[in-house]
């Protein structure tokens, strides 16, 4: 393989050697399950109970209220559902938006599907959940508002603050999905009025196949794999040791070099972004342009199609995504860029890029004329682009 | 993913363009469905397709399956041109994803598209065609979450 620039750290991050470097001890020396009597599975209980802590510290919780599972779909899925069962009494609505990851949002159908009520708020063209609407949707049976705290897609970072203080003023439990947003923007339980919190390792250069649910104190929550003693009985299973390291180790480098890091993509994401909107015509950033994740790009190319744009990008070593249907498996483009209200010939044109750690201005400039010299093959073949031509000559 | 050739096809899709003054144009698909084909024939009087173009909006699949097609029924008679069916384009590109099989389908309906405008142009009936149903379509439907 030859050069590759790799821009879909939305989608997982490389394992950051030092992660590595901590998980392997676990693997073939302190190989001992956390469970057990003996001084050797000690050392792994430590290795667990000082990761737990690195992670609770991060998010300004305490240890005992962080639960590690296999991911972030995991973790919603626990959530949203747990959750239902352990206060169906009280009332069986549940407010969520029409932008969120498929983890909140087949989860939350399958409630429907199960005598459930759920209400799908709407956002606006930005992505940003209406507010508004979320009051007028707060009914005395609803039990949950989950919203995710920044879009996979998009990148927008949702009013969660905001979310957290009307979900507190009318007692109902607040969830939130930060897969994208854990160690990309500070996040603190407590001054957000957050009751629940899903995270996962891989999307901030820890391992993949592990994750946690933060669950505050308190909130009544009923245990999602039933066994054994681990977890505080709420998810039983022999603790990924090694996962559970990584993890740690990856939250630890996260929130030492987040402020930096996250500078320098910012800095990286507008220049990409100012260069694609004055060099390729008939483009559109979407998301919100202040409040996004560092490191997020999002732009659709009118009269382009996305999985010819990726397939192109590939061949040349860039690896982005796309919001296209052909990516999907489905007809439908993107539910995320249909909700923020774009047509779907122009939500077929999307390309998401998002930057890492590594990525460098040299990287963002081969990208850039990648997908101008794509960008301008592709529509020379597209009849949409011939009939605006005709259009416009007219 | 693909195979090399429909690859092949993608990186360097055969007859793309236009035809000006085409003896029959057909464009089929849908922009909501992401998939556009547009083909252009140029018939001569004996009834041959002497040279034919193609653009198209839509995935790998669907401009590998374009450029196959205009392959397949160049040099052809209407006729041959009519036989040309998606399986025959899958097969010479030696097949495709499952979920990608609607891209070949559109071919085929894209080269009667032109075929059926050329007949109506001419006034003429060619036998075994019937008319395309499927054609760009801007309607646009509420969305079901």
């Amino acid at each position: 393989m030859g050069k590759m620039i790799y821009l879909d750290n939305a989608a997982t991050t490389k394992t950051a050697p030092k992660v590595v470097e901590a998980m392997l001890p676990f693997f073939t020396e302190f190989y001992g399950n956390a469970s057990t009597v003996y001084e050797f599975g000690a050392k792994s209980k430590e290795a667990v109970s000082a990761a737990r802590e690195t992670i609770a510290n991060a998010i300004g919780a305490k240890g005992n209220e962080v639960y590690f599972t296999a991911g972030g779909s995991e973790a919603d899925n626990w959530a949203i559902k747990a959750t239902a069962e352990a206060y169906k009494d009280k009332g069986r609505h549940i407010i969520t938006s029409k932008i969120e990851h498929h983890a909140v949002l087949h989860t939350c159908q399958w409630l429907e599907r199960n005598g459930f009520e759920v209400t799908y708020l709407d956002v606006d063209e930005f992505g940003v959940v209406k507010l508004e609407e979320l009051k007028k949707a707060i009914r005395p049976d609803t039990i949950l508002i989950s919203i995710m705290f920044a879009n996979n897609e998009i990148g927008t970072i949702e009013p969660v603050a905001e979310i957290g203080k009307i979900a507190k003023e009318h007692g109902v439990l607040f969830h939130t999905d930060a897969v994208q947003a854990f160690g990309q923007v500070p996040i603190n339980v407590d001054e957000l009025n957050i009751d629940m919190l899903s995270s996962s390792g891989h999307k901030l250069n820890g391992p993949k196949g592990i994750g946690f649910l933060y669950i505050r104190k308190g909130i009544k929550i009923r245990s999602f794999v039933h066994g054994g003693a681990q977890e505080r009985k709420r998810r039983a299973g022999t603790e990924n040791v090694p996962g559970i390291v990584g993890f740690g180790k990856a939250v630890e480098l996260a929130v030492e070099n987040m402020q930096a890091r996250t500078q320098k993509e910012r800095e990286l994401r507008e220049y990409l972004i100012g260069r694609v909107l004055k060099e390729i015509p008939y483009t559109r950033v979407n998301g919100d342009r202040t409040n996004r994740l560092p490191n997020n790009v999002n732009f659709c190319f009118q009269f382009v199609e996305g999985e010819s744009l990726l397939i192109m990008l590939d061949i040349k070593g860039i690896c982005g995504s796309s919001g296209s249907a052909c990516t999907s498996g489905s007809l439908d483009p993107s539910h995320v860029l249909l909700a923020i209200g774009l047509p779907h010939e122009i939500a077929h044109g999307s390309l998401r890029l998002t930057l890492g750690e590594d990525t460098t201005k040299e990287d963002i400039d081969y990208t850039v004329e990648a997908i101008k010299e794509i960008v301008g093959q592709l529509r020379e073949m597209s009849p949409l682009y011939e009939d605006f031509k005709k259009k416009q000559g007219n | 993913m693909y195979s090399e050739k429909v690859m092949d096809h993608f990186k360097n899709p055969r007859n793309v363009g236009e035809i000006e003054n085409a003896s029959g144009v057909g464009t089929v698909g849908n922009a909501k469905c992401g998939d556009i084909m547009r083909i252009f024939l140029d018939i001569d009087d004996n009834g041959i397709i002497q040279d034919v173009k193609f653009k198209t909006f839509g995935c790998g699949a669907a401009v590998a399956t374009s450029s196959m097609a205009t392959e397949l029924v160049k040099g052809k008679t209407i006729k041959e041109a009519l036989n040309v069916t998606n399986k025959a384009v899958m097969e010479a590109l030696d097949g495709l994803p499952p979920v990608k099989v609607h891209c070949s389908l559109l071919a085929e309906e894209a080269i009667h598209a032109a075929l059926w405008d050329y007949a109506e142009k001419n006034g003429i009936q060619i036998e075994g065609l019937e008319k395309p149903k499927n054609d760009i379509s801007e309607e646009e439907e509420e969305e079901d979450y």
